[in-house]
């Protein structure tokens, strides 16, 4: 059903997480976009700011919930090829979160430097 | 210029797809293209055909199959948000075994793929949502 695109067109996508992850479906959708994404071969970016941080929280239990722990496939996006994971700063430390919370590696920027990746993406999903 | 719309909520209840609707027919009526309009999230209920909205209200699914019929635009649900939330067409229908489909005209149902290739091929993809 999904077809590769043959056009040999690599733009810049960058999927912008800023919601917790459960709660609204965003979060789970938007990895699903992620995943599919993967096979185009485009360059991909995911950053993860305001409480979208919390999407990348260790340890999360989603058990009482009857939710799906989708936080387990963050640790899958390397075999995606899906590599470059950037976290907002100033989100992580207003929420009182530290980088070794965190499930997968990441780079940890400043809104600064989270402005210029926005800046500098061609295509943007911001969910 | 050649635009992607990306709508990510549901009719009435938000007021993204208005939006979208009416940034597409702006840039149809100022000579620009647009090359698909995707559906996710609850943005996938905008293809039910079932709606029936009071008489002095707009109809969006409608106006959106109306705007198609006329201008030749794609408009793709998500699969994957389709089957969470019952949109069904007649291929989905037989597939999943359900008793009857509801997609609207000039409606069609398909994965992801085709939101990636509106990012690749479109020149500017806009999302309307929260």
């Amino acid at each position: 059903m999904e077809e590769e695109l043959e056009s040999g067109v690599v733009k810049k996508f960058l999927y912008i997480n800023r919601r917790a992850p459960h709660g609204t479906v965003y979060a789970h959708e938007a990895l699903e976009v992620v995943l599919i994404g993967a096979a185009f071969e485009q360059d991909v970016s995911l950053a993860f700011i305001d409480d979208g941080v919390f999407q990348l929280k260790k340890d999360q239990d989603t058990s009482e919930i009857n939710t799906k722990n989708f936080s387990k496939i963050f640790a899958a996006l390397e075999m995606y090829d899906v590599e470059k994971l950037y976290v907002e700063r100033e989100s992580l430390e207003s929420r009182g979160l530290k980088e070794d919370d965190l499930s997968v590696d990441v780079k940890v920027i400043d809104s600064s430097e989270m402005k210029k990746l926005i800046t500098d993406s061609e295509v943007i999903f911001n969910f | 210029m050649i635009f992607g719309i990306l709508v990510n909520e549901g009719p009435y209840q938000h007021q993204a797809s208005d939006s979208a609707y009416l940034f597409a027919k702006a840039a149809i009526d100022e000579g620009h293209t647009i090359f698909r309009v995707f559906f996710y999230h609850d943005g996938v209920n905008n293809g039910t055909r079932l709606a029936t909205p009071p008489q002095d209200d707009r109809h969006i699914p409608n106006r959106w199959s109306e705007l198609a019929n006329e201008h030749n635009i794609d408009l793709v649900l998500c699969v994957a948000a389709a089957q969470r939330r019952g949109m069904v067409d007649p291929d989905e229908m037989k597939r999943n075994k359900k008793d009857a489909d509801n997609i609207a005209d000039k409606f069609r149902i398909s994965g992801l793929g085709q939101l990636i290739e509106a990012g690749v091929q479109a020149e500017r993809l806009i999302t309307f949502g929260d």
